[in-house]
């Protein structure tokens, strides 16, 4: 009794920690009055239909889509296509390769905009697909991660018997390789989706005149406090839940098929 | 549709730095044959099915099957299908798209594959098996799955890898009889690797033991245990007392006497348990009197242990007889009970 009273009494306040701006955050998308302060008036849905009437966050919101979307797919196919080719194939240097594409994973976002305005200014124009590359950039190595170790010895002994059995490469990445990683797949694109979704140095470095959602929302907040920042807010933590909830079924449904 | 398929393996080596995985090794198959690789782990046998399946390119030598150097043909196009040991099926497909793989990929009409799928699942007792997933199969089933995958493509040989090491002895026994019959009457050359001897007699036509990437003795099962070429496949298939000779034209003098055998350029002869018998019969020949030292009672037979002079002893006889530890009883060679052996 006196272990759960303990662990209680860490946990609440460690909760409470976590969640509590989050919480306060939705409350207060849902308060009734100009300013998002105490004492909660309301509930009212005023904000949620100026958000969604206001063409800077509805074009944003589309841009983010846009820019999650396209960064995520191509992360997972780049992902797909590299742990492939290390894993299957002997590649002089396999170690420095590996090394070479999860290095991302360690350097700061600041530092990655930093480096691709710098590289690719006279190059490109600041835009939406600069914003992509810097995503794919940062997912890549995360997609990699995931990925490359799914090609482990089962995998290959399954791709050995589909060869075994007359199937050309071709059919054995189609019909065996990419349907057996699937729930990987779709992890991964889950991941890299919620990263890009939520991702603002880059995307303030890098969108130029068409922001993405977060930098848009950070505009909002440069004019002081308004219950519709809470309101956007909480609609991007609402599909990044989403989308962590995805992850989380796939990675659960995996565990325990491999259990049986 | 049985096809002239011998298989010829003409001194194949296989080097992994400096270890020979298998070492200049030939070997002839005849055409509907079920072979035996028998050998300890390391013994080469699986990198030698590996080989013939394609996966591992020998360093020398060649594959011919009906004449047909097929060597470095890839394992896709190559005439062979493959049991694997953890049976490698396709967990994202049904039981009947595991079978019909190796039919789809060859771009097979549907009915056509429909109608194989079916009979191969009915050939391995599985009929109706189809639309499962293979998470629901149970060991034996996944056996049968992967066995009905392979034999649905035809293949000229078919190469099995330690299949029936994952079921237990019940179903293993089973099994065994069930894949001999299925050679029978597929008329195909079947490969299969195993270490266990027991398994190797039940099935095989011709056993091959392996030692150290080399052919150790090859033969007939019946042929293989009673005149073991080598010392190490005497002491591998069996129990075996193997006792130091002197080979004259016809006989081998060791410490129990003067036995009739033929020399084999050794200098060792191998005496089987069942050979060692309690009681005079036909061409028997005194051993001597011997004291027994252990008595084993192993269900159908008593295995005992004892000595003749400074000699060890091993001998099998049926429970009710089986002398007890300390007592001295004479025993007899049977008939062709000494076996010469190479070295």
């Amino acid at each position: 009794m006196r272990r759960t009273a303990l662990t209680l009494a860490i946990l609440l306040p460690m909760l409470a920690f976590i969640y509590l701006p989050v919480l306060t955050l939705v409350l207060f998308s849902l308060h009734d009055g100009r300013v998002p302060v105490p004492p909660f008036q309301g509930p009212t849905l005023e904000w949620y239909g100026r958000i969604l009437a206001n063409p800077r966050i509805t074009s944003a919101t589309l841009a983010s889509i846009g820019v999650a979307t396209l960064s995520a797919a191509l992360s997972v196919t780049l992902a797909l296509l590299a742990g492939w080719g290390l894993a299957r194939h002997s590649v002089p240097g396999r170690k420095w390769v590996e090394a070479a594409i999860l290095m991302p994973l360690t350097v700061s976002y600041l530092v990655v905009g930093l480096g691709l305005m710098v590289s690719y200014s006279g190059l490109i124009p600041k835009s939406l697909p600069l914003v992509v590359i810097g995503h794919v950039v940062l997912n890549l190595p995360l997609a990699f991660a995931i990925l490359y170790v799914q090609f482990d010895r089962d995998q290959a002994r399954l791709e050995m018997a589909a060869r075994d059995l007359g199937a050309t490469e071709a059919q054995v990445f189609w019909r065996i390789t990419v349907p057996t990683l699937k729930i990987a797949l779709i992890a991964a694109f889950a991941l890299c989706f919620t990263f890009s979704w939520d991702e603002f140095i880059v995307a303030f470095l890098l969108s130029g005149f068409d922001p993405t959602l977060p930098v848009v929302i950070w505009g909002l907040l440069r004019t002081g406090l308004d219950p519709q920042t809470n309101a956007a807010g909480t609609l991007v933590f609402l599909v990044s839940v989403t989308f962590a909830l995805i992850v989380e079924l796939f990675l659960l449904r995996r565990r325990n098929a491999a259990k049986v | 549709m049985p096809q002239r398929s011998d298989l010829s393996i003409r001194n194949a080596s296989k080097h992994f730095g400096p270890t020979r995985a298998v070492d200049d090794l030939s070997l002839d198959i005849p055409a509907n044959t079920y072979v035996v690789l028998l050998g300890a782990s390391g013994s080469g046998k699986t990198t030698l099915l590996s080989i013939l399946g394609g996966f591992t390119a020998p360093t020398q030598g060649q594959i011919l099957l009906a004449g047909q150097d097929i060597t470095l043909m890839p394992p896709a196009r190559r005439p062979t299908a493959t049991v694997f040991q953890d049976y490698a099926l396709f967990p994202h497909m049904t039981v009947a798209q595991n079978v019909g793989f190796g039919l789809s990929v060859r771009h097979l009409a549907k009915p056509q594959i429909a109608a194989k799928v079916t009979a191969a699942l009915e050939m391995v007792g599985l009929a109706g098996f189809g639309p499962r997933r293979i998470s629901e199969a149970s060991g034996g089933q996944r056996q049968r799955i992967a066995l009905a995958r392979a034999l649905v493509t035809e293949p000229a040989i078919l190469l099995l890898d330690e299949p029936l090491g994952a079921l237990d002895l019940n179903l293993r026994r089973q099994m065994q009889d069930e894949l001999r019959s299925l050679q029978r009457r597929e008329g195909r050359t079947f490969v299969h690797v195993t270490h266990d001897q027991e398994e190797a007699m039940a099935v095989a036509d011709l056993i091959v033991i392996m030692n150290h990437g080399r052919i150790e003795d090859h033969g007939p099962p019946e042929r293989v245990y009673a005149q073991p070429r080598t010392r190490f496949a005497a002491s591998f298939m069996g129990d075996s007392t193997i006792l130091p000779a002197a080979f004259g034209p016809d006989h081998a003098d060791t410490p129990l006497g003067r036995l009739p055998t033929r020399p084999m350029g050794g200098s060792a002869v191998a005496i089987r348990p069942e050979s060692v018998l309690l009681t005079e019969g036909e061409g028997t020949l005194p051993l001597g009197l011997l004291t027994v030292t252990e008595r084993v009672f192993q269900g159908a037979f008593a295995r005992i242990t004892g000595r003749i002079g400074d000699t060890d002893l091993r001998l099998r006889c049926p429970p009710a007889d089986a002398p007890a530890p300390g007592a001295t009883v004479p025993v007899h060679l049977a008939r062709n009970g000494a076996a010469g052996l190479a070295d």
